[in-house]
């Protein structure tokens, strides 16, 4: 039993290194309470919905999402609007559909299937419109930075003057969370930008943290599932283990050697 | 072996096995005598074996919705963690599993290490491991290539370019692996048909490496022969089927903390971008589990002599049962190879470590001297220690604390008895 | 004593196999519902099809859910042919009131119930479909008349959103 609490404390020391090499090459990012972290973790339901209205008001007129469908608008454990908003909010886009019978393509309103209508037909397109720069997609983007949610939203707070000594191109700006310092993207959020239907106020800070938690559902929409499910597969694995260790103690106690 | 007669009692299970005796084989695996003194670093084979079929049956699933095409695998990840049912605990299985795989297998070769079990008679045992070793390797680098994500595609342009270092016929070789003049689809079909197939080879070899196992039986801590069965052993079933049992279910809840909980830790962020082969990301990085093989690449400056050492590294592992010189097994009566072995670990821990950091100044620096003590462990230290290190007295049998004097007594004793079997 | 030993052992071993058993049956699960419809095909589950240009005796095939639907603009001897069918006559009884709401319209999904053919259009016995895989026919009400099909062709799920346009699904 000792060797196997030795084995045991190998595994957190293992889990423990790989965290903190990790963070060993991080700045220090803003801190916020997420509410989808830990054990428990779960989104904020009126977060995720003002969240969207940050991404479709702000961020979609050039980052495409394109792994996500205006069904998911409704799925459990997401934004969770009612079926019909959610249809609502489809059909309030055109999607281009096609081809019909005499071989043309045309446009119609979205639908739940549709995916996300995206800004631009093609990456060269995006590029030529933004200077070069392809606005990337967001579907996985919180899981495609190394500092996760926390990198996003200090990203998005993170504009400022560039101190004395940087210069910068035309089209490029001094953000202190970006790697480099050097961005492409203008200071994208002001306060009040967007009018929240709930009556929250719009401040930069908050638009951040909504439009974040955004993103971090659309990085992972099972987040809340997988929590669920990760609580009672441990619960159930400790409960078998405590049997089995009882079970063996049993079965060798039939022979004089200590287990 | 060993094995008493086995006759089925019931007249259908006789007339069965004696035409194909798979009962004469499930009772010799469940009457398997195995030593009774094993610890707990003895459960990892059954967590491997546990190990193989996950990532197989995940595997096999995974395969159902993946598409290997260039410009279609990323999509087809993503619908799988999406819409698939139950597809994102599927693949964060699959991906945490071969990490979980790594961390099973590297205690089993230090485990190896520490209690000498690589010595005769169990030579081939140790030598298809480290077949196994290799092929599991190759195995996880080709599954990493899969998602066609940045870290995927660059990975896969690093390690195959590997071969470059080939005089002569290595750009040959690059081009023929790529199908192209770079990574590209058909490098990706076909690292998608091998990593489907290395699977099954292992499990083969997993098969041949228990039947090499059960000739001679199993080392155990003290390190000395024993008769089997005995009352030294136990049978296998229940008492080492429920041991490992337990021992698995502990390495299921770390399993699933990774799995439910921090499924992306052990990856890198930079593979969920979409590959591409414009960009390369600014910091290229193995899965944990090559870093120390990877640090040992990075320290030498030449190319070539970089792949040989990167290489020799691992080959060198075949030919320990003849470097170790010592007629004694395990480590608890070899005070001097105790402290060798632990500096082995962590000089293989500093590998990994400096494997992650970029390789200059002082990293680079750390990272030579670890990788020349590597080599000196096991082609000097070794071999010296053999003939030069003062043993203690090894007991004769694991149930009698009797102490059988000096090393020389037990040898002859360890002959004797293998002339008796 | 002994008795009750070997009670306590029994029960805590029976427990162990049972809730191991439990564990061994939740994580299969996940293995086989990978298999059914995902959520992008449940997604899909309905189509819309304008049908303004299918003029009296025409056939349209549309696809949903991967199989072919016909929807059929019947004429008046069809549909009168359809209608003075008895009942008694049929493999599988269903009057062709049921199957096509609007007399005019017959949409059902182009399977033979046989074995998963494509019936050909206007070809057979009934003047309705035929199954070129083993000779099932089919009348102008899609119901079966002769061969080995057991039932008629099924009608999907279906309803007119306006006079031109027919959801399915």
């Amino acid at each position: 039993m000792k060797n196997f609490l030795r084995i045991f404390y190998l595994f957190i020391l293992f889990s423990g290194v790989q965290s903190n090499s990790i963070a060993a090459e991080k700045i220090e990012y803003l801190k916020t309470d997420w509410s989808f972290k830990g054990l428990f973790g779960k989104f904020d339901r009126a977060a995720l919905q003002r969240g969207y209205q940050v991404y479709t008001e702000v961020c979609s007129s050039c980052h495409s999402m394109k792994y996500l469908s205006y069904r998911n608008l409704a799925q459990k454990g997401g934004p969770e609007f009612t079926e019909a908003q959610a249809k609502a909010i489809a059909a309030s886009f055109e999607v281009k559909d096609g081809p019909n019978a005499d071989g043309d393509m045309f446009t119609r309103p979205g639908k739940l299937s549709d995916k996300f209508v995206m800004p631009y037909e093609n990456v060269k397109a995006a590029q030529a419109a933004n200077g070069g720069a392809y606005p990337p997609d967001m579907s996985v983007l919180v899981k495609a930075r190394g500092g996760g949610v926390d990198y996003i939203y200090s990203l998005l707070q993170g504009y400022e003057d560039p101190p004395v000594g940087v210069t910068l191109d035309d089209g490029v700006y001094y953000n202190k969370y970006m790697y480099g310092n050097k961005i492409k993207m203008s200071n994208q959020l002001s306060d009040g930008l967007v009018e929240y239907s709930d009556g929250t106020n719009a401040t930069v800070e908050q638009m951040s943290k909504d439009v974040t938690t955004f993103l971090m559902w659309a990085a992972e929409p099972h987040l809340e599932a997988r929590h669920q499910m990760g609580f009672k597969a441990i619960i159930y694995l400790i409960i078998l283990t405590v049997l089995v260790y009882f079970s063996m103690k049993r079965i060798w106690s039939r022979i004089e050697t200590e287990v | 072996m060993s094995d008493h007669q086995y006759t089925p009692e019931s007249k259908f299970g006789k007339w069965f096995n004696d035409r194909l005796p798979l009962l004469t084989l499930a009772n010799h695996l469940t009457d398997y005598p195995t030593p009774k003194n094993l610890n707990y670093w003895w459960t990892f084979g059954g967590i491997l074996t546990f190990c193989l079929i996950t990532q197989i049956v995940t595997g096999l699933v995974l395969a159902m919705h993946y598409i290997a095409h260039a410009d279609m695998a990323f999509d087809s990840v993503e619908h799988i963690m999406r819409d698939v049912n139950y597809g994102w605990l599927i693949r964060y299985i699959h991906a945490n599993g071969a990490s979980m795989f790594f961390l099973a297998v590297y205690i089993h070769i230090f485990r190896s290490l520490f209690y000498g079990s690589y010595k005769a008679p169990r030579e081939i045992i140790w030598i298809i491991g480290i077949i196994i070793y290799l092929l599991m390797m190759a195995a996880a680098f080709m599954g990493y290539v899969l998602p066609w994500g940045q870290m995927s595609f660059w990975g896969a342009t690093v390690i195959t370019n590997l071969f470059s270092a080939i005089p002569l016929v290595g750009e040959g070789i690059v081009t023929w692996l790529w199908g192209g003049y770079s990574v590209d689809n058909p490098t990706l079909t076909r690292f998608f048909t091998l990593h489907y197939l290395i699977p099954f080879l292992i499990l083969g070899l997993v098969v041949l490496h228990i039947w090499a196992l059960h000739v001679p039986g199993n080392n155990n801590p003290v390190g000395i022969d024993i008769k089997k069965p005995s009352k030294d052993t136990v049978p296998f079933h229940p008492y080492i089927v429920i041991k490992d049992g337990f021992a698995l279910l502990m390495f299921m809840i770390v399993f699933a903390f990774f799995v439910f909980y921090t499924p992306n830790i052990l990856g890198h962020a930079d593979n969920y971008i979409e590959a591409d082969p414009l960009v390369t990301p600014a910091h290229i990085v193995p899965e944990w589990y090559l870093l120390p093989f990877y640090a040992i690449l990075r320290s030498v400056p030449d190319k070539l002599l970089g792949v040989v050492a990167m290489l020799s590294a691992i080959f060198i592992l075949a030919a320990l049962p003849w470097l170790d010189t010592s007629k004694i097994r395990s480590a608890v009566f070899r005070p001097l190879y105790r402290q060798f072995y632990w500096i082995l670990v962590a000089d293989v821990l500093i590998l990994g470590y400096v494997g992650a950091m970029p390789a200059e100044g002082l990293y680079l620096l750390i990272a030579r001297v670890a990788t020349a003590y590597y080599f000196l462990h096991f082609l000097v230290i070794l071999p010296v220690l053999g003939f030069r290190e003062k043993t203690l007295p090894i007991p004769l049998s694991i149930t009698e604390p009797v102490l059988g004097g000096s090393p020389n007594l037990a040898t002859a004793k360890n002959k004797e008895s293998s002339i008796i079997k | 004593m002994s008795e009750k030993k070997t009670n306590r052992r029994d029960f805590l071993f029976t427990a162990t196999y049972a809730v191991g058993a439990v564990g061994v049956g939740a994580t299969i699960w996940p293995m086989i519902d990978q298999m059914n419809p995902d959520a992008s095909v449940k997604a899909l589950a309905s189509t819309e099809v304008d049908v303004s240009a299918v003029n009296p005796g025409k056939t349209i095939t549309v696809l949903w859910r991967g199989k072919p639907v016909f929807i059929r603009r019947r004429t008046q001897d069809e549909i009168a042919e359809a209608r003075s069918v008895k009942l008694e006559e049929l493999k599988h009884p269903e009057s062709d009131e049921d199957r096509a709401k609007d007399p005019e319209w017959l949409v059902m999904l182009g399977v033979c119930t046989h074995l998963g053919c494509v019936p050909l259009d206007q070809k057979g016995d009934y003047n309705g479909w035929f199954c070129p895989c083993h000779g099932s026919h089919y009348d102008t009400s899609g119901r079966i008349r002769k061969g080995p099909a057991p039932t008629n062709m099924e009608i999907p799920k279906y309803e007119f959103v306006n006079s031109n346009t027919i959801k399915i699904g």
